[in-house]
């Protein structure tokens, strides 16, 4: 969470409400389950480390006037680092997709780019996977634990065929014919 | 130009002919190579290019996948590398010779002699028994009925069927049919073995089976270029090429001496 609100402030300086705005619009219908106080807890803690700097209040229509944070030098830092980053074999959905979100808004890293990455990775943890199932000594209890590893690393790859044909805006299929 | 692909794979695994080693002229070159392969269906505006313009070097003795989506060329592509099919543009090297623009005769004796097919479908002969069905392209290719006699019986020994021989296709299940079809594959020896969805039509245990062979092939030398849309087959390969609408989006390499270290932390035990 620190690192998805980081990188979306590094687009452009934001008061709490736009950022949880951003948000929702990334998590669509999932936006609801953000906690209505988690983006402001998540600013004060990056404040607190020095990631984020108050750069100016703005008034609200009503209630109390609204701080404007953007990332400090350290905070710019941990971004790119952030991007740079491999996300490990067990990042989740919507992480990923977040930082595909937040790569595009900060322009700090290719969604594209992130995705091949991934992409690399879920197929060399898949490749031990396989590897370990074909050995001789994976019984069938075994066999059954790997395919179930075996599936859900299948999973993650089809969808991040998903994730690229929408970041990179190209339709599915339009050439070809056949079954390829 | 001689052809330079050690041709063939040792009975047994661990003989001490060289088996995974790099082998004399195996550094000479690619054993299949594609140079800027293109190939068109249709003509002008309803024209598609089912290839569009792939280099591919493909060095003796490495497990390929090729993948990609339904309609990305994969399947042309593979028709294309094993002279079924003729490309619009570019052209195909099959172990130093230029294969795309042989005439049809020499294509075929060509694909019969160094190369070995493997389809989804299987393709065996129905009336014909299990060993006929392996022995058949071994005559047709020349060899005495004593040699492919002898080759085809090491061969159903190799893949596990030596004990049905004499069965016909319906009479075996889908992995064993598939079986049988890859000891055809190699019973000439081939320089390279092609394999479109070898495992579309199996259940997991069916398609272990038949990777679990792979993998024996691959220890043993054999170039093999398999085409799949299953990222599990392809995660056996030691290379994965995706293609996207007729090229090649990414190309890579998969390591295969990381053991179990991202499996450990995918299984989370330090939790």
């Amino acid at each position: 969470m620190q690192d998805v609100v980081l990188a979306l402030l590094v687009k452009e300086p934001l008061h709490g409400y736009d950022l949880r705005k951003r948000l929702t619009v990334a998590l669509g219908p999932l936006g609801e389950t953000l906690n209505a106080g988690q983006v402001y807890v998540t600013l004060t803690r990056l404040e607190k480390a020095g990631l984020v700097v108050q750069v100016r209040e703005e008034a609200a229509v009503r209630g109390p006037k609204r701080k404007v944070f953007a990332p400090t030098a350290a905070g710019y830092e941990r971004v790119a680092a952030w991007m740079a980053e491999s996300v490990g074999p067990r990042a989740d959905v919507t992480e990923f997709h977040l930082k595909l979100v937040a790569a595009r808004e900060s322009g700090t890293a290719d969604p594209l780019a992130l995705v091949d990455a991934r992409r690399r990775e879920l197929m060399s943890s898949l490749a031990e996977a396989q590897r370990a199932a074909l050995a001789p000594d994976a019984g069938a209890e075994a066999g059954l634990l790997l395919e179930g590893v075996a599936l859900r690393l299948r999973a993650d790859l089809r969808w991040l065929e998903a994730c690229e044909r929408v970041w990179s805006g190209r339709t599915p299929g339009g050439k070809g014919r056949g079954n390829g | 130009m001689t052809r330079n692909g050690r041709r063939g794979w040792p009975r047994r695994r661990g003989m001490d002919d060289g088996a995974g080693a790099v082998r004399p002229g195996a550094a000479a070159g690619p054993v299949l190579r594609a140079v800027g392969l293109a190939r068109v269906y249709g003509e002008d505006e309803s024209a598609i290019w089912a290839v569009d313009g792939i280099d591919l070097d493909v060095p003796a003795g490495q497990m390929l996948a090729v993948m990609g989506p339904s309609g990305c060329g994969k399947s042309t592509l593979l028709q294309l590398l094993g002279g079924l099919d003729r490309p619009t543009e570019g052209e195909v090297w099959l172990g130093g010779q230029r294969i795309d623009d042989l005439g049809e005769r020499a294509l075929a004796r060509m694909r019969r002699r160094c190369l070995g097919f493997v389809f989804q479908a299987y393709h065996l002969i129905d009336e014909l028994t299990a060993a006929e069905n392996v022995e058949l392209p071994a005559l047709l290719a020349g060899a005495s009925p004593r040699t492919a006699r002898h080759r085809t019986a090491e061969l159903l020994d190799r893949v596990g069927l030596a004990d049905r021989a004499r069965h016909l296709p319906s009479q075996l299940s889908g992995g064993q049919r598939q079986r049988i079809a890859i000891a055809r594959a190699l019973v000439n020896k081939p320089l390279v073995v092609l394999a479109d969805e070898p495992t579309g039509n199996l259940d997991s245990a069916a398609t272990l089976d038949i990777l679990r062979l792979f993998g024996e092939l691959r220890a043993a030398g054999q170039t093999l270029v398999m085409v799949t849309h299953d990222e599990r087959v392809a995660a056996t390969a030691d290379r994965v090429v995706s293609l996207r609408d007729g090229v090649p989006a990414d190309d890579t390499a998969l390591d295969s001496d990381t053991g179990t270290a991202r499996l450990g932390t995918l299984l989370n035990w330090e939790n």
